[in-house]
This record gives C-alpha cells, sequence and structure tokens, in this order.
C-alpha cells in the first residue's frame, strides 16, 4: 500500500502559517521533462516553470543568490542561470554526464562528478575554465567539500570508494572502502566527520577526517520495509551540527539522526522514492524531493514532522534554496 | 596532463581486450598495468579463465542472431571496472577466454586454464560440459561461475559447492513471467513448445510457474522441427497462412505461451495467431536477466560504459557475465587480497551482497549459491515490467518468489 501524504500534509499546514517564514526560493531540477520549478518557500507554491537543457540533475547556487548552477545530463553540459530573469546565461565546460557537483566554500571552483568518465572536472567558475580531470574510480557521483575547502570527497558508485582528493594540488590522498553505490557526501560543519550514503549497502558511513577512516556505520530499520527497499542517498546535517537528515530512497522516508549518538530518532514519511534535500538558510524547514509522486515535501526541522508536499515537474531530482 | 594521458590509457586497455577477444584467441592479451601516483609499490594480479562453447548461430530474425562477443564483452567491461577501481589498490585483473565447440569435450581446454594458474572461471557452457568439469575444478580449488547455463538441473540434483550461478535458471524466468500475467488478470493460457530438449525444459517451467501462481494452461500444443530452413526469400507469405491454422484449434485463452529457444518457430506467433492475443515467453514479451533497453536504477550508467566499449547493446549474458567479474572484483577489494581462501570466504559470509543497476542488493541463495536477481520483461524495445511483481511477498526475500525457493530444493551439497 502506497503512504497518502495530502491529508496529513493538509492539517499540520494549518499550524504552520501561525509562524511565518522568511520567503525564500527554492529550486526543484525535474529530470524527467527538461524543466526547474521555481517554489515560493512561504507559500509554498509553484511560481515558475523554467525550460532548461536535458535530464537536469544536481543544481545548486552561488552564495550571492544571483547564479544557478544545474547539471543537464544529457547535454553534457552545465547550465548557468540568472535568478533574477531565470534564463540561461551561460555553460560551462562540463565534461560528459555530469550528474553532481559542489561549490568551494570560497564560490570560485565548482568539482563536477563526471559519471561516464570516471573523473572529477574541477571548473574555475570565473574564467569558466577546466583546471584539472582527476581519474577517480568507476561512476563518480557524491561530491563533498570541506568547510575549509582544503579537501574534496568524491564518492564512485561502482568502484565503492569514497576518494579524499586535495583541493589545492588535486591529487588523491585517501581512497576509504564505503558499503554499495555511494551516492553523497556531506561534512559535518566542523569538518570533523564526511558522512557518506551508500544506495544498495543500505547505510551511511561516517569517516573521520583526521584519521580517513570509518568510525561508525549507520544502519535502518522501519516496520513493515524490506531492507532492500531502504536505500539512503541525500544527506543533509544542521548548521549547529546537531541534527542530519538522510532521503531513503523507495522507504519514502527521511530518516533524522542524532549526530552525538549516530542513533535514527525519527522517520518521516515524505513522498515516493525520496533523492535529496535542502535546508531553507534559516534552517527552519529542510525539503525533499520525491521523484516518483513528482513532488517535494516541506519537513519542519523543530518538530521533524511534514509540513506540505507540492507537487513540481516529472521526477524531481535535486533541490537547492536560495540564499537570501 | 597527467590525469587525461591515464584515463585514455585505461579506455585503450579496455577497447584493446575486446579488439582481441572478438577474434577469440586461446593467448592471453597483455595486461597493461595502469600507472598511478596512488600505487604503492607492489601489484597483485588475480587472473579469470572464461570457457565458452561457441559456434555461429541461425535466428528466426536477424536481429536476433547472437553478437559474436556475446558474455565475453560484459566481463571485459567488469575487467575494466575491476581495474579502475584496482589502481587505488594495486590490484590488477586480466580475463584468459576459450573457446570450444558446443558440446566437445571441454577438459582439455579446462586444464589449461588451471595451469595458466585462473583460479576463477566463468563457464558459458551447456550443463552436460558445465558438469563434466565441475568436479575437477574443485579439486583443483577453482571456483565456477556459471554465466550462460539456465537449466535447473545445476541447481538442483547436480548442484555443486564449487559453482555460483549469475545466470537466473528457467524456472526463475517463467515465474517473473508468470506473475506479471497473474498481475494483469491473464490467467488462461495456451503453451506453444518446440520439440528439442531446451524448448522442453522451459515449458516445464512455465507449466510449473501456471501451478504456483494461478494460471491455467487451457492447451498445449507441439511445434515440430521438421529442419526447415530459417530463412527463405518469400518465406513469409506460407508462415502467414500456417501460424493461424497451427493456432486455429486452441481452447480460448488470454495468452499464447511460447517455449521456443531452438529460435524455429517463435519469433513467427506474434501476430499470426488465430484470435488476436498476446504472445509472451521466447517470443513477444520475453523475460531475461538484462534488457538492452533497461535505464533504471542507474543502468543507463552501465548501458553507456558498455556501448562505448563494445559498440553495441548489452544482453542477458553479458550482464551475468559483469556482475560474476564484479563479484571476484568486490571480494579483492574489500578483503584487500588477491588470496583465492579469503576472496571466496568473503563471497561466501552471510553479508555479501552486489550490486548489478537492478534496483536492490542481490544476494546468493546459500542452498545452491544461485544469484537472487529480479527479473525483467520486455518486448523488443522496452521494459514492460521488472518481476517480482508487487503482492508476490516472501519471509525471506521477495525475489525468492522466482525460482525453486529453499523448502523445494533438491540440492545437497556433499
Amino acid at each position: 500500500m502506497r503512504p497518502r501524504l495530502t491529508l496529513l500534509a493538509g492539517t499540520i499546514a494549518a499550524g504552520l502559517t501561525a509562524s511565518p517564514a522568511s520567503a525564500y526560493m527554492v529550486y526543484v531540477s525535474n529530470e524527467k521533462d527538461n524543466t526547474i520549478s521555481v517554489v515560493d518557500s512561504e507559500s509554498m507554491q509553484v511560481v515558475k516553470t523554467v525550460n532548461v537543457g536535458q535530464r537536469p540533475r544536481g543544481i545548486t547556487i552561488s552564495h550571492d543568490g544571483k547564479l544557478i548552477y544545474l547539471c543537464a545530463s544529457d547535454d553534457d553540459t552545465i547550465e548557468v542561470i540568472d535568478t533574477a530573469t531565470l534564463q540561461i546565461v551561460g555553460t560551462l565546460p562540463s565534461g560528459p554526464d555530469p550528474e553532481l557537483f559542489v561549490l568551494s566554500p570560497d564560490g570560485k571552483t565548482l568539482y563536477v562528478a563526471n559519471e561516464d568518465d570516471n573523473l572529477v572536472t574541477v571548473i574555475d567558475l570565473e574564467s569558466k575554465r577546466v583546471l584539472s580531470e582527476i581519474p577517480v574510480g568507476v561512476e563518480p557521483e557524491g561530491m563533498g567539500v570541506s568547510p575549509d575547502g582544503k579537501t574534496i570527497v568524491n564518492t564512485s558508485e561502482t568502484t565503492n570508494m569514497a576518494h579524499f582528493i586535495d583541493a589545492s594540488s588535486h591529487e588523491i590522498t585517501h581512497n576509504v572502502l564505503v558499503d554499495s553505490r555511494p551516492r553523497f557526501v556531506e561534512f559535518t560543519p566542523d569538518g570533523s566527520e564526511a558522512w557518506v550514503s551508500a544506495e544498495i549497502g543500505g547505510t551511511v558511513s561516517v569517516i573521520d577526517n583526521a584519521t580517513r577512516e570509518v568510525k561508525h556505520k549507520i544502519t535502518f530499520e522501519i516496520p513493515g520495509l524490506r531492507s532492500e527497499s531502504i536505500q539512503p542517498v541525500g544527506v543533509r546535517i544542521t548548521a549547529d551540527g546537531t541534527k542530519a537528515y538522510v532521503a531513503l530512497g523507495p522507504a519514502n522516508r527521511v530518516a533524522v539522526i542524532d549526530t552525538e549518538t549516530y542513533e535514527v530518532e525519527k522517520y518521516v514519511l515524505v513522498g515516493q522514492r525520496v533523492w535529496q534535500l535542502a535546508f531553507t538558510p534559516d534552517q527552519k524547514t529542510i525539503i525533499s524531493t520525491n521523484g516518483v509522486s513528482n513532488d517535494i515535501t516541506f519537513i519542519d526541522v523543530e518538530s521533524d514532522e511534514p509540513i506540505q508536499s507540492v507537487t513540481v515537474g516529472a521526477l524531481p531530482w535535486g533541490v537547492v534554496v536560495s540564499p537570501n | 596532463m597527467v590525469p587525461n594521458t591515464l584515463a585514455v590509457f585505461i579506455g585503450l586497455f579496455i577497447a584493446s581486450v575486446n579488439a582481441c577477444l572478438v577474434s577469440a584467441q586461446e593467448a592471453a592479451p597483455a595486461s597493461p598495468t595502469a600507472p598511478t601516483a596512488q600505487d604503492e609499490g607492489q601489484q597483485t594480479e588475480v587472473r579469470i579463465g572464461y570457457l565458452r562453447a561457441y559456434a555461429p548461430q541461425l535466428a528466426l530474425s536477424v536481429l536476433d542472431v547472437p553478437p559474436r562477443d556475446e558474455g565475453v564483452a560484459g566481463a571485459n567491461v567488469a575487467i575494466g571496472d575491476n581495474n579502475t577501481t584496482g589502481r587505488f589498490l594495486g590490484q590488477t585483473f586480466r580475463l584468459d577466454v576459450t573457446e570450444v565447440k558446443p558440446e566437445a569435450d571441454v577438459v582439455p581446454a579446462f586444464h589449461e586454464m588451471a595451469a595458466r594458474g585462473d583460479r576463477y572461471l566463468l563457464a558459458d557452457l551447456s550443463a552436460r560440459q558445465l558438469l563434466s568439469i565441475a568436479d575437477i575444478a574443485r579439486d583443483n580449488g577453482i571456483l565456477i561461475f556459471n554465466v550462460g547455463a539456465t537449466d535447473d538441473v545445476l541447481r538442483e540434483e547436480e548442484c555443486r559447492r564449487n559453482v555460483f550461478h549469475t545466470a537466473p535458471t528457467r524456472t526463475m524466468l517463467a515465474d517473473g513471467l508468470a506473475q506479471y500475467l497473474v498481475w494483469k488478470q491473464w490467467r488462461r493460457w495456451v503453451l506453444i513448445y518446440g520439440s528439442h530438449e531446451g524448448d522442453q525444459l522451459f515449458a516445464d517451467a512455465l507449466r510449473r510457474a501456471a501451478t504456483r501462481f494461478g494460471g491455467e494452461i487451457v492447451a498445449e500444443k507441439l511445434f515440430e522441427d521438421t529442419g526447415t530452413a530459417r530463412r527463405t526469400d518469400s518465406g513469409v507469405a506460407q508462415i502467414q497462412r500456417q501460424m493461424p491454422v497451427f493456432t486455429q484449434d486452441l481452447a480460448d485463452h488470454d495468452v499464447v505461451l511460447v517455449a521456443d529457444e531452438s529460435e524455429v518457430f517463435g519469433t513467427y506467433v506474434p501476430f499470426r495467431t488465430w484470435i488476436p492475443r498476446p504472445v509472451a515467453g521466447t517470443a513477444g514479451l520475453i523475460p531475461s536477466a538484462w534488457h538492452p533497453a533497461s535505464e533504471q536504477w542507474g543502468g543507463t550508467q552501465i548501458q553507456n560504459r558498455f556501448a562505448k566499449a563494445t559498440g553495441r547493446r548489452m544482453l542477458s549474458t553479458d550482464m551475468a557475465a559483469w556482475t560474476a567479474v564484479r563479484i571476484i572484483g568486490d571480494a579483492a577489494t574489500r578483503t584487500s587480497s588477491a588470496d583465492p581462501a579469503k576472496i571466496e570466504a568473503f563471497i561466501r559470509a552471510d553479508d555479501f551482497s552486489i550490486a548489478a543497476f537492478k534496483g536492490q542488493k542481490l544476494t546468493f541463495r546459500k542452498w545452491n549459491w544461485q544469484l537472487r536477481q529480479p527479473i525483467f520483461l520486455g518486448d523488443g524495445r522496452s521494459v514492460v515490467s521488472t518481476s517480482p511483481q508487487e503482492g508476490f511477498l516472501h519471509q525471506v526475500s521477495e525475489l525468492d518468489t522466482l525460482g525453486v525457493d529453499e523448502p523445494e530444493t533438491r540440492c545437497v551439497f556433499e
């Protein structure tokens, strides 16, 4: 039986309107219909749909909120979108089949995973030039960067490793084995740990950034669900470092984890096949993309209750929120 | 730039291995080791043999003629994947391919491969050929991965502890199809089967699936192979008249099931039946271990990688071989070792699993070392569905609703 969220969401939405949050723009990449949905975080309504390149997946935004970077995977390019006009104003030389990327903390460099070529491409945003191509394992996907900008981490889905890369030399310094199909990397705000999700392995490995060893492996258990359907993908950690959110794919839930104990405190039921997550800048809300049900879910971070689901385009994949 | 050179080098390596194997040579291809900054001195090599029965085959449709390197190409792509991973650990993998004729004696070829030092053997052989080497392999400490034979007997009465099966069985394929037909409420079937051994075995699997999932076979008919040429210039006109007549007297039904592994008549059934009915089995809606158009669950990535390396689409035997080589590679990576004892122990461990673009982890049935796997149902162009279907439940794994389950198994390891 498929969980139905709409009933639940309706009742809780009434409660939220009492405490208005600042309005941010939420940008959702819709993999199937080649669009971005722009959603107002306060009204929780789609305000615009933008046509983009083919198979949009990874999406991020410049620190000043002026430019969106979007992986148009089947066009082998990264599109640059002006948030004021929502027009595509340029492209970046991404290498083939870009899927996910991460922006350096200083906002100057983009690190891109090229799935088809076993490469991480380093792009200088100002000159739009490729600075380096770093050979990694098979099917590179997840990209993370430490808060100090010194370490980049890439995960390779068939090699099953987290590759730690020195951001100045562009050399791999450590290869850490994790479970099957690692999809995503997220550093804790203090930079002490890198959390790596493994979609088929069904775990999140917590890697100590000092020793570069797995110090803990988080597992998930949901009554009534087969373990095979619990497939961790997106990971986000609150700015105060206390809570982590993990999207569990076809388990249709987001796990809430205490970063101190590594215990799962709650499973939040969202939509079908939940993959990526993003906080609003005020950290009051986290938003999930639910691919199969074509919607996104707003979750209240304080109560960890789903607030509302909003229908977007077909197969929503990635999500990013404007910083201001 | 160094990183670019390396990427090109690996690409060339994959391409060169393929080029060598297409010509089906027996000598091993050169095995360059990729030099990287990550090298920590010593390289260890894992040698994998691939023993294959091959002769050119005809098919009713020229589109179905098996590619020259079917299976081998999948193993090669996995060798490339293993070597990319191996760079970080100082491990290299190589594949030695040997071909024999179908039904030839494979024992001499096997001994040659064992003498070369292959400790792992992918077998794309008939059941008889595979059984002729299984016990010799055991005595030589060699693990066999069956990537071709779908015979249930190899997992049942004739199971062997040293033979792993990454190819699905006929009963798994038939059950995957039957679940879908039952889910569709298309429960009344007629079965048309060929006169060769494989046809009869698949017909048996379909009969078993009917009993298991509540389908009803309302009529059966044998299509005798009278040895006619498979391709003739104006044969189409005759077939158009013959097939309706052949199916005219069958009791009313929802679906026509076809069991024709031998490519004698199956392709001629769809659209030519007496009454308009969908066709499934070895023609029409076909159950398989892989589909060349599957793009679900990261499938696009392996499909792109395979197409780039081989210039064609990936087929079921390619996927079974890819999976077998990846199982060995993953075990070598995770044990950080080329020691066969360690690799074997890793594969046999309770928590072993492998990812193979099928939406969930794949594990072995420990009672007969068959790899559990979803079954694709596809027509010629696209994937129609994937089994197990929703609602077919199981106390251990829903994948065990496909094929012979543990309580029914006749496998007893010595």
